[in-house]
């Protein structure tokens, strides 16, 4: 290797990201950050220190090694990179796109100390595309372990969770309500952020793995959480249902036509492709002035959606600053840059209407910072007097989700007050065999998240089945050579043996 | 979990039809009260209908549907036996609650009498003395008057142009049971709100505990997309995993009827379109107004 990296000798700037013209892209649903080109990608693993510390793995949900894969790109060995994510990460053209790494991996970078920190998302997402362009599949040797594990919702939660029983030798079958697996990542995510191909090899590879996916299944209603486990020969169950359940205000006008939820907007949009209606049937009600409520990473998609479906003018109404805005940085500056119209420190109090019970615009109150909350943030408090109106003909809100309530409607698990399942520290239930993570656990949250939850359930599952955790035998093994997903293939022939 | 094959289809006039759909597992999951999201096709939209009947036995399901809008008159050409639907997801929404109630009274107005149907033999199980009223345009597009007979004490048949049994409303036929019967201790009414809207008045005066099942636009069924949210009492609550069975008492049905035609413009438009594509012609329907 040549001289050890300073933070003086790497390229001081971040290799930016390709991306499509904000004035272009605002009205396509191509995707907006292009992907590093191979000059990019190795530009920016440069920038890696390969620090003795590594924060990184530390900052990742689900600790990849991020400066081993960045090594490996440096070396041109990108199957090689590919192998160390997927050690850990079953997704990474997803995990790159939609992390929010700024409060991970790459919020602790130790470059980030003095410049900006190494693009460590971009270089992943780099890796998942190369991979999926090249139908490159890690497929792990497994031996069938005789357990029979049934996941519940195909979301990210869900498929971190079935990869890894899959990989310990389990069936595994995934129920899904929709008509098409892959959840959030599918009907949230718009296309120009995550495309649905992307999502569709992800799943792909799953079933290389043996996994099932029966989408058109509600459980909990075409059979019941407690029937799995007692009628149709499930040995463990895991819920990653997520959150569903939007919340509204409770404001006057909220009936109107004109008024929905992001999900509602999203769906329509993107799983059931309103966006190509008439030629798909499921149609979206267009806004020329949309207002969309809230300023997380939903919201950014409702307002860009928007946007791209051919509003004139998209208003984002958040009642707090732009600092405790929860969305991704890029998302906020990406709709910045489309266009859309921020209004900070504004809540709404109505949404108005016009004589044909539709939306003719909203008022709202101004508010300012006060001391921090529960949360931390600074609570916003309103100005008096600074109420004001605007002309809107179409209202969005994106200001968070309920728990959904068709599992603990229909099956005996025991639930917390705001109605998510209560799972301990493992993620166990309260019936026993029955895991739970993701939304449906701690409420709203991010894909890597569930994802990190799921493979946290899986392993609580594994060790409920008696079967050896691949992670905590073979992750002290030195030596990388020829492993694929955690197992060794000179390791096939393990006993597993169950606990009694 | 199943294929999706219609295995048996009637047609009750020109724009009614029933299709027997194939699915063992919602066969036997089904209660009253229940519906069902279809997708006709990989291109269609997922559209409510509520459970007409369920036979475990023959594992198959029963919908009836009115074609009124673009997909339920392209089901209405596609669906033959032998054929198969994209989806059918269910059995959804919170079972009715049937309960112990010595006398009820099951209304179902237009398409509604298919739904109303497993509720009334549901109650005839549970011992109650069980009165239909059902209500249609005329004797020509009439059905499941049979079904009813078999499962009621009483059944009240009511048509606009008293073509058969009374001519009337179906709040008609219930004031003739009411007066007839003074002990009905619970009703329930399904078909358009406008219907649902006017039984609920024929039986507040006299605090009968009444129930009605609303059928608002939705996408996934699921509690998801909170398209489906009406106002009940002074609360909203989201008709897919909340209801759909609600206190018709409480029920606000003008918020309800006007979220009905939220999307009434760009239905009509794919109905336009559509017609134009197969040359059909025919006058625009009514939307969103599954009843």
């Amino acid at each position: 290797m040549a001289k050890k990296k300073t933070i003086r000798t790497i390229p001081q700037e971040r290799t930016p990201m390709p991306e499509q013209d904000p004035s272009v892209r605002a009205r396509n649903f191509k995707e907006v950050a292009c992907g590093y080109t191979l000059e990019n990608a190795l530009r920016e693993a440069e920038r890696c220190l390969m620090c003795a510390d590594e924060p990184c793995i530390r900052g990742c949900p689900v600790s990849i090694d991020i400066p081993a894969f960045i090594q490996k790109i440096s070396e041109k060995h990108y199957h090689g990179a590919y192998d160390v994510i997927t050690d850990t990460n079953l997704l990474p053209a997803v995990c790159g796109r939609v992390c929010p790494q700024e409060n991970q991996c790459e919020g602790v970078c130790t470059v980030g100390d003095t410049l900006e920190p190494v693009a460590i998302g971009r270089l992943e997402r780099f890796i998942g595309d190369m991979a999926i362009r090249e139908g490159w599949v890690n497929l792990p040797y497994i031996e069938k372990s005789g357990f029979k594990v049934g996941i519940v919702g195909s979301g990210p939660a869900g498929m971190a969770c079935a990869a890894d029983m899959a990989k310990a030798g389990c069936e595994v079958i995934v129920y899904e309500a929709f008509h098409e697996p892959g959840g959030v990542l599918k009907y949230g995510i718009p296309d120009f952020r995550l495309p649905n191909d992307v999502i569709n090899v992800e799943i792909d590879k799953l079933k290389q793995l043996g996994v099932r996916f029966e989408c058109n299944t509600l459980v909990g209603r075409l059979f019941t959480i407690e029937q799995m486990i007692t009628e149709m020969g499930f040995h463990a169950v895991f819920i990653g249902t997520g959150a569903g359940y939007p919340s509204f205000m409770g404001i006057p006008g909220e009936s109107l036509n004109g008024v929905s939820s992001a999900n509602e907007l999203l769906t329509r949009c993107n799983l059931m492709r309103g966006r190509d209606f008439p030629n798909f049937d499921t149609p979206i009600q267009p806004g020329r002035r949309v207002a969309v409520i809230g300023a997380g990473n939903t919201a950014m998609d409702a307002l860009r959606v928007s946007l791209r479906l051919g509003a004139e003018k998209v208003y984002c109404v958040y009642r707090r600053s732009k600092a405790e805005a929860p969305a991704r940085a890029e998302e906020i500056h990406h709709a910045g840059e489309e266009g859309v119209e921020f209004h900070w420190l504004t809540s709404p109090v109505e949404v108005l209407a016009d004589d044909k019970k539709c939306v003719r615009g909203m008022r709202c109150l101004k508010m300012e910072l006060g001391e921090p909350d529960a949360s931390g943030r600074r609570r916003p408090v309103p100005v008096p007097g600074s109420e004001f109106e605007f002309e809107c003909d179409s209202v969005i809100y994106a200001i968070g989700t309920n728990a959904n309530p068709i599992l603990g409607q229909t099956a005996k698990l025991a639930l917390n007050k705001r109605g998510y399942i209560e799972a301990d520290e493992n993620l166990a239930t309260s019936i026993a065999g029955v895991y739970a993570g993701g939304d449906i656990v701690t409420g709203a949250a991010t894909v890597i998240e569930a994802m990190g939850a799921g493979r946290k359930a899986a392993r609580a599952m594994k060790a409920f089945l008696g079967l050896r955790d691949t992670d905590v035998v073979y992750a002290p093994e030195p030596s990388r050579g020829g492993r694929r997903f955690g197992f060794a293939p000179d390791e096939h022939g393990y006993a597993r043996v169950r606990v009694v | 979990m199943s294929n999706f094959e219609i295995v048996g289809r009637e047609d009750y006039s020109d724009v009614t039809y029933m299709l027997e759909i194939s699915h063992p597992v919602m066969a036997k999951a089904a209660k009253a009260g229940q519906f069902v999201i279809v997708m006709e096709h990989e291109h269609g939209e997922r559209i409510p209908l509520t459970l007409a009947d369920f036979d475990v036995e023959k594992g198959t399901i029963t919908l009836v549907i009115q074609a009124v809008g673009k997909t339920t008159r392209e089901m209405q050409r596609n669906c033959q036996v032998g054929t198969h639907l994209f989806a059918v997801v269910g059995p959804m929404g919170i079972p009715s609650h049937i309960g112990t109630p010595k006398k009820v009274l099951c209304v179902g107005g237009g398409l509604g009498v298919a739904p109303v149907y497993p509720q009334a033999r549901a109650y005839a199980h549970a011992g109650a003395y069980v009165i239909g009223v059902v209500g249609f345009r005329n004797r020509g597009v009439m059905f499941w008057e049979d079904k009813f007979r078999a499962v009621c004490n009483e059944v009240i048949v009511c048509t606009d142009d008293g073509s058969a049994g009374i001519k009337g409303l179906v709040t008609k036929g219930m004031e003739q049971a009411l007066a007839a019967h003074a002990d009905i201790d619970e009703a329930i009414a399904i078909g358009p709100p406008i219907m649902m809207k006017a039984c609920a008045e024929v039986t507040r005066p006299r605090q009968i505990r009444t129930i009605v099942s609303l059928n608002p636009v939705m996408v996934d069924g699921t509690g998801m997309c909170g398209g489906c949210r009406v106002k009940i009492g002074e609360g909203i609550k989201f008709a897919c995993v909340d209801g759909p069975d609600f206190n018709a008492h409480e029920v606000d049905f003008d918020d309800l009827m006007a979220r009905l035609g939220r999307f009434r413009p760009t239905e009509k438009e794919a109905l336009k379109k559509w017609e134009e594509s197969c040359r059909m012609g025919g006058g625009a329907a009514e939307s969103g107004d599954r009843y």
